[in-house]
This record gives C-alpha cells, sequence and structure tokens, in this order.
C-alpha cells in the first residue's frame, strides 16, 4: 500500500500544548440564558482531563445551543439541524484518538434527529453527547419542542400542546446508552462532574441539561426546577440498575431527579470494528499499491 | 460483429444469475469480451428473471440484440423469448417440465430436449442440480471447455466441498455429454481467445477504484441498484483496512461521511435517487464546509420508488440542483465498469483536490451488469495525495476558508496542534466565524458574504478544467453525431458499426462530466456534426436541456426511453436509419 501516514499529520499530546479554552468568539446567547452554564461545564470538564485543544472536536447540528463549538478553542463542526450525531460518528471513526463531543437542542437531538439519537446508543459508540434540553425552539421564537409539557401555550401551539413529551432519559435506557444523565443550569460544578466522567467514560455518554430559555418558555424555568430538582447521588440510587434507572427517569412532577441515572460497561464500537484495532483510520495506510492479488477473484 | 449471445430465464428463486454469471466467467476464462445482463424483477421469489451473457472477440458494450442459445427453465421464458431469437438458434428445455409443440419454434430455431430433472436425480432429490446439467448443455452448445466450465462451477461454490460440489459437476458433465450426443453439429460454440479477462459489475469496479483512489471510510443503506458497493466493500474491509457501516438511513450515511473526510479519511456514500434526496442537505453541508466526499448516485427508474430494479437516467437534474443555495459540485458518468474503476479514482482526486463534493453517476444498467476488462486496464499504482494541507501558521491566524486565486483554502485535520478551527454550514468568515448572526446584513459583512461566496464558486472553474472532458468516438467526419452520457453510451458503441456496415458513418460525443459542462467543446462538435441525436433513458431529455442552457444549442433529434429498460443496438440503429432517410431495416 501506498505509505501515505508520514504525510497526516498524528494527533500529539503534550503538557506544552494548550489545553481547551474559550475561543475569541463571545456567545451570543441571550443574556441569563442557561447554555452559558453548559459552556462553562463543558470547558470546565475538558481542563480538568487536561484534554488539549486540538485533540478535541465539539460538533452540533442547529438551533441556539448549537452555537457552542463556536465559543471554545477545540475543532469544530456546526452542521445542519439534527444531524450532530452522525457527523460526530464520523469523526470519531475516523480518528479515535480524538475526544469528541457533540452538542445541542432537544429540537435538534429529540426532534429532527431522534433517528440518530437511538441508533448512536445501541452502537455504543465512544463520544459524550451534551443536550440543551430547554423544552422549547428558540431560535425559531417559541414553538412547542419534542419535550414541551403538555399543555404548554406555545406559538405553534396557541391552545396548549396536545402529545407527550419525549422522554429522554428513558429513551437512552431503551436505546442502550451506557452512561445517562442528567444535569441542571443551575449547578454548574454538578453538571461538569456529570459531563467530566461522560468523558472519561468508555461508550456513548449522555448527558441532558435542563437549560432554561429566558425568552420563549416561561413554564420550565431556573425557579421551576430549583424548586424540583434532586440529586441522585444523594438519594441512594444505584446506578447500576437499570430497573431503578428507568423508575427514576419517568419521575416528573413535584420532584425531578438529576444526576447519574446508569452506568455499564460494554464494548464499544470503537472496540468491535476491528478495521480500527490498527489505530486511527486517519494514520492508516491508504490506496491499492502492490495488491495486484486482489484482482484474482475477478478473473 | 461476430458475438454469441446465451441466454437463461425461469422464476426469481431459481439461480439464474448464478447460471448466467457462471456462463460470462467462462467466456472471460476463455479470453473472450462480455457484457453480462442480468435482468430481475423486486421479488425474492416467482416473477420472470434471465440473464444474458453476450461473448464476443471484440469488446461488447451492450447485451446486444436478440438470442443464440436460450435456455428455458420454464415455460414462461421460452413465450417471452422466442420472438427475440436470431436464426439458427438452440432452445434448451426439460421436456419432462414442459412442453413445446413443433409448431410453436420459430423459424430457423431448433429444440434441445435435455433431461436435466433426470440427470438430477441420479445424484439427488435436490431439484435445483437440474440447473447444473441445464449449465452442461448450453456449455458445450457455446463452445465451452468442460474444464473451464468445472472451474467456474467450483470456484463458485468458494471453499465449499461434498456432495454439492460433486454433484454439480457430475450433473453438469452430463448435460454436456449429453447435449455432444443430441445436438448434431454445433454452429454456435465459440473458440477461446488468449489470456483470460476479468469479469466485473460496475458496482465492483466502483468499490475497487475507491479502495485504489483511497477510500477509507464507506458509509451507507442498502437500495437498489447501489448496495453492491457496499457488499463488495464489507467484504473486504478487514483486508483493505476500510471502515464500513451501514447506517440507519441515507441522512446518517452522508453525513457520517461527511465527519470522516472532516476527521482526516477520504469518505464515501452510494446510493439511488431516493435516498439521495434524503442527502441532499448534507450535500450542501459538504459544500458550505468545504468538506471532500463522494456520493455514488446509482440511478433507477423514478420517480418516488419506480421500479427499483430497472434502469434510467432520470435524475440528472437532481445531481445538478440537489441543495438549497449555490455551491460548487462535479458530476462524473462513466458508461461502463472499466471506465467506472478510473472515474471513482478522479471523483477521489477531485473531491480531494478541490475540497467539494463529487458525485458518480451511474445507473442500474451500469452498477449491476457485469463487464469484461483486461487485467492490465486496471492500474492499482494509484497516488494517494495527503489530506492536510494547512502547516502550522507561526505568528500568523490560520484561515481555514482563505480566499485565494483558485478558491481552494489550506485544510487542516483534528489533531494537528494550532490548526482549529470550526467547519460551519452557516456562512463564515476566512477563519470559520459565523457571519449568519449578529454580522449578518452589517455593510462590512455583507461584503464579506460576496466574498466568500466568490471564493467557494471559483471552484467550479477550476473543476471545469480539472474533471474529464467530454470526447468525441468515431471518425471525425460523420453524418449522425450521437449526443449521451453514462451506460446509454454502451448500446450506442454497439450500434455505430452496425451502421458503418450499412453506410451510416456516426460519432459519439461521451459526456464524461456532464457537470460542470465543458460548454466550449460541446459547442465546438455540436456546430460542426451534420446531424446530431440525443440518446438518453429519461422523458425530458435532461442532457439535452443543460447543452441548450450552457450553449444554447438546441437538440431537436431524440431518441429517449423511459420504460426501465437498456437501450438495444438495434433501437438505435433504427432510429438513425429513420433519420438519415434509409427507412426501415
Amino acid at each position: 500500500m501506498a505509505d501515505s501516514s508520514a504525510s497526516i499529520p498524528r494527533a500529539s499530546t503534550g503538557p506544552a500544548l494548550p489545553v481547551i479554552g474559550k475561543s475569541d468568539t463571545k456567545p451570543t446567547w441571550c443574556p441569563g440564558c442557561g447554555d452559558f452554564s453548559v459552556l462553562a461545564a463543558v470547558e470546565m470538564a475538558l481542563k480538568r482531563l487536561q484534554v488539549p485543544s486540538h485533540n478535541v472536536a465539539v460538533v452540533s447540528g442547529i438551533g441556539c445551543s448549537s452555537n457552542l463549538p463556536h465559543f471554545l478553542s477545540s475543532y469544530g463542526f456546526h452542521a445542519i439541524h439534527g444531524r450532530a450525531l452522525p457527523v460526530a460518528e464520523g469523526i470519531r471513526w475516523a480518528n479515535h484518538g480524538l475526544t469528541v463531543i457533540a452538542t445541542g437542542g432537544d429540537g435538534d437531538g429529540f426532534g429532527i434527529g431522534a433517528g440518530h439519537f437511538v441508533h448512536t446508543m445501541r452502537r455504543n459508540v465512544d463520544l459524550t453527547y451534551v443536550t440543551m434540553d430547554n423544552q422549547i425552539y428558540g431560535l425559531t421564537t417559541g414553538q412547542a419542542s419534542p419535550t414541551s409539557m403538555m399543555g404548554q401555550k406555545t406559538k405553534s401551539t396557541p391552545n396548549g400542546v396536545i402529545e407527550r413529551p419525549v422522554d429522554p432519559i428513558a429513551l437512552a435506557l431503551a436505546s442502550g446508552a451506557t452512561y445517562v444523565a442528567r444535569g441542571f443550569s443551575g449547578d454548574v460544578k454538578h453538571l461538569a462532574d456529570l459531563i467530566a466522567n461522560g468523558i472519561q467514560h468508555r461508550g456513548f455518554s449522555f448527558v441532558d441539561v435542563f437549560s432554561p430559555c429566558v425568552t420563549y418558555n416561561k413554564l420550565n424555568t431556573f425557579d421551576f426546577f430549583r424548586q424540583r430538582v434532586y440529586k441522585l447521588e444523594t438519594s441512594g440510587h444505584d446506578p447500576t440498575n437499570i430497573g431503578l434507572a428507568f423508575q427514576r427517569a419517568i419521575e416528573w412532577g413535584e420532584k425531578i431527579p438529576i444526576g447519574l441515572f446508569y452506568k455499564v460497561d460494554h464494548p464499544t464500537y470503537e472496540d468491535l470494528e476491528e478495521v480500527l484495532s490498527a489505530g486511527p483510520l486517519a494514520h492508516q495506510n491508504a490506496g491499492l499499491v502492490g495488491r495486484e492479488k486482489l484482482l484474482d477473484e475477478f478473473a | 460483429m461476430s458475438d454469441l449471445l446465451v441466454r437463461t430465464g425461469g422464476e426469481a428463486g431459481d439461480g439464474i444469475a448464478s447460471l448466467g454469471e457462471t456462463v460470462a466467467r467462462c467466456f472471460a476464462r476463455m479470453g473472450l469480451h462480455v457484457f453480462g445482463l442480468n435482468a430481475y424483477q423486486s421479488v425474492i421469489r416467482g416473477g420472470h428473471v434471465w440473464f444474458q451473457a453476450r461473448a464476443s472477440e471484440i469488446r461488447p458494450f451492450s447485451q446486444g440484440d436478440g438470442a443464440d442459445i436460450l435456455y428455458c427453465l420454464n415455460r414462461e421464458t421460452f413465450d417471452i423469448h422466442r420472438a427475440d431469437l436470431r436464426p439458427g438458434a438452440t432452445i434448451v428445455y426439460d421436456p419432462e417440465k414442459f412442453a413445446i409443440a413443433p409448431g410453436d419454434v420459430p423459424t430457423g430455431a431448433r429444440l434441445l430436449p435435455v433431461p436435466t430433472l433426470a440427470i438430477a436425480r441420479k445424484y439427488t432429490s435436490q431439484a435445483i442440480l437440474q440447473n447444473a446439467s441445464g449449465l452442461g448443455a448450453m456449455a458445450y452448445l457455446a463452445g465451452i471447455p468442460l474444464p473451464v466450465l468445472h472451474g467456474a462451477l467450483a470456484d463458485s461454490f468458494g471453499k465449499k466441498t461434498g456432495d454439492v460440489v460433486t454433484w454439480n459437476l457430475g450433473a453438469s458433465a452430463d448435460g454436456y455429454e449429453f447435449a455432444k450426443q443430441h445436438s448434431g453439429a454445433n454452429d454456435h460454440a465459440v473458440a477461446p481467445k488468449g489470456e483470460g479477462k476479468l469479469l466485473l459489475t460496475g458496482n465492483q469496479a466502483i468499490a475497487l477504484g475507491a479502495a485504489a483512489g483511497g477510500v477509507k471510510f464507506l458509509a451507507q443503506y442498502p437500495m437498489t441498484p447501489a448496495s453492491g458497493i457496499m457488499h463488495w466493500m464489507a467484504a473486504h474491509s478487514r483486508d483493505l483496512g476500510i471502515v464500513v457501516k451501514q447506517a440507519e438511513d441515507e441522512l446518517a450515511a452522508i453525513n457520517m461521511a461527511v465527519g470522516a473526510s472532516f476527521g482526516g479519511v477520504r469518505a464515501m456514500t452510494a446510493t439511488s435517487g431516493g435516498g439521495f434526496s434524503l442527502m441532499v442537505e448534507a450535500l450542501g453541508m459538504a459544500g458550505m464546509t468545504e468538506t471532500p466526499v463522494v456520493v455514488v448516485e446509482s440511478q433507477r427508474a423514478g420517480p418516488s420508488t419506480g421500479l427499483p430494479t430497472k434502469t434510467e437516467q432520470g435524475d440528472l437534474h437532481l445531481m445538478i440542483g440537489a441543495g438549497q443555495g449555490e455551491f460548487p459540485r462535479a458530476i462524473l458518468a462513466p458508461s461502463h465498469p472499466k471506465e467506472a474503476y478510473q472515474s471513482t479514482i478522479d471523483a477521489f482526486r477531485l473531491a480531494e483536490e478541490w475540497q467539494t463534493p463529487v458525485l458518480l453517476a451511474s445507473d442500474l444498467h451500469l452498477s449491476e451488469n457485469y463487464a469484461t476488462v483486461d487485467r492490465d486496464e486496471i492500474n492499482l499504482n494509484v497516488p494517494i495525495a495527503r489530506i492536510a494541507t494547512a502547516t502550522a501558521p507561526g505568528t500568523g491566524e490560520y484561515l481555514r476558508y482563505a480566499y485565494t486565486p483558485t478558491g481552494v483554502s489550506p485544510r487542516s485535520i483534528p489533531g494537528q496542534p494550532g490548526l482549529q478551527y470550526v467547519a460551519g454550514s452557516d456562512e463564515h468568515d476566512q477563519k470559520g466565524h459565523l457571519i449568519s448572526d449578529v454580522r449578518a446584513g452589517v455593510p462590512m459583512w455583507v461584503a464579506e458574504r460576496a466574498k466568500m461566496m466568490e471564493k467557494r464558486m471559483r471552484k467550479l472553474d477550476g473543476l471545469r478544467r480539472a474533471a474529464p472532458p467530454p470526447v468525441v468516438e468515431g471518425r471525425p467526419d460523420a453524418d449522425v453525431t450521437f449526443v449521451a452520457w453514462g451506460s446509454t453510451v454502451g448500446a450506442i458503441r454497439d450500434a455505430m458499426p452496425v451502421l458503418e456496415a450499412q453506410g451510416i458513418s456516426t460519432n459519439l460525443l461521451f459526456v464524461r462530466t456532464v457537470y460542470p459542462l465543458r460548454a466550449d467543446i460541446v459547442s465546438t462538435t455540436l456546430e460542426s456534426a451534420r446531424t446530431s441525436l440525443l440518446v438518453e433513458a429519461n422523458y425530458s431529455g435532461q442532457l439535452g436541456q443543460l447543452i441548450r442552457q450552457e450553449t444554447g444549442i438546441l437538440l431537436p433529434h431524440r431518441l429517449l426511453k423511459y420504460d426501465g429498460e437498456p437501450f438495444y443496438p438495434h433501437e438505435i440503429v433504427a432510429k438513425v436509419r429513420e433519420l438519415t432517410g434509409h427507412g426501415g431495416q
């Protein structure tokens, strides 16, 4: 085969290289938006893990929250609506030496991208998916989202939502995600812990974040969640038990759990894809030079 | 052209394709050129399917007209194909299965009843073994030496050994011997001609070309007639170090491919028109983010689900127009597996050099049918250029989307320190920063948007010069000039010598890159043509429309076909005779 590996730069690590930080682009979110906390938590998590910025790829779809990759100093891919996960998978399989984080909103991930959400989890691709779930479409100025509550009045549902919301946590559990957690923008430190642990987890880690929209969702506000959330870590939950995880997942009312619902170790897609055992695809040789014997099958 | 056409027909599930492929393989091993047509339906069992293997010393480019040997596994095959037999044809059948009254046999044709079931019963109660004895009879008639037949049969079982292989070899030898004893003078037999040739489908040629062109990642969702690309690649994934991902849908497939390409490998996806329709938005994303990706669009008869197992060239406008807004792309349209191999390599090179999506337009007729190539026509020595072209910027700032004369900017891949950027589907500046939100409409950024648009679209000029130009085949000064793209070229190439023998000279303007069109070459050729004939497998004459749009030249003479079937040389001959005032044949 052609030795093209020499010309492809390898991911390098070293203390001299800058760890991830903010980029020179300022976030354009509304003042008070929950997404600021998610950005801070992602940055804190990556800093804690000392990941150099050139070895991180942050991928997003479309929506307010999907602008997030622009605000970090890493590589980024700001894709089209609903497609963050397949793009992230492609990046991860091209170079599984990278830390890949997908971000986006509830409309992006659980509406237009719901199919990818399910399939990426059942594959146990080793990436971290952080959704900024504000239960509303913000960038399109306030329509109902897949996680909007029954009865909520929005521009597209002036008489109230008449569909039951998607439960992202239960869906993740049912789809085979191996790390399932929920955070709250009102508790950045807790959220950063969930994200850092998710990044360290080998396999698909999902962190759904209550990240209130201060402009268009007057129902699911910071106060709404502050009055209701409690931490699974301090309530005796066993995150190795998927049955208990489902029970906690469907809790929604006066008390809403945040924290780690479920964690299990399974081989990742990258572990099971034999081609990747020879190292990151981007560093492998390509082409058929010297492979004339291959033609024998057509003879 | 002296050729031999061997046709086998029966129900889906009868093993027709494997019978036909074995005959085609034998001819290729005898050093003959082959075209193999696999005509099937969207059913797994039942219906009517047939396979035509056409062998000739001179390369055939289509399935040809008629049949010389017809093996009927059922009566329906005889009824459907008897009108299509050439003079002197032999019909192989088993009278135990059905009868053919002498009066039903077309004039000039003869019957060769072969006790295929009785032969099979000598070995097993499994009736499928009748195929082997019928195959043996066909092989004798076709002049295939028994050892060649046995070699191909044994290879078709792969590593399998045991009774099934032994029975097949025995039953085929019996059928062979029976035909030898009972067929009388055999004037069908073709003679071996030198070194064996390679036999492959268009899809196999595309997959092989992709591997040679450096692909490391294929994501695909099953869809006829593109699935064969995934099948070949999956079978060779470990050996060649290529990740093959069957995605949950075509949306995922192309987005995975774009992600993998951004991540630093050559990547592709393949589909048919329905799947491609789902890929349209991501195609634009690849154009906007300037991420190379190769998309194979193997067309089938539409609209909508259409005729899933039948061919058409109805997606040209779709491919040209796919995606909101404007971005550079190229569309290559090979006509034959030999060209499909090279075109796929070209597609990867162009996508990489110009950092934009490149489409390979195939169709069912090219993707799924078989043709031979000589070993030395497949050059595996393809240099694979580096993907990352950006180097550390030193003190300056890295501009992923820097304005350049060609429109191509230095590209980094994740893992390279100091060269981070965000690839954005939103409009962006040279650095990759959005100009879609707080900068949109602000005068300075309005100008920047126009400049970025011009930078991207400049690549289209480069692509136009870098992609394979149209070629004129045949004599320069001809009575009739054919205009065609893709697999339709095959039947035209086969019609040309037939017309020449009838005193009508023709040449062919083969548009190998349908987009961006080389209007200069097309204009020059058509302006000097005496009479032009546009031949396309679609209703509207889409290439003709494109040519008119790009050159102002109207092609009034058109031969269009949209019944799902490929062109046959005789149809083209008849149209040209009509056009040139020669009347019927």
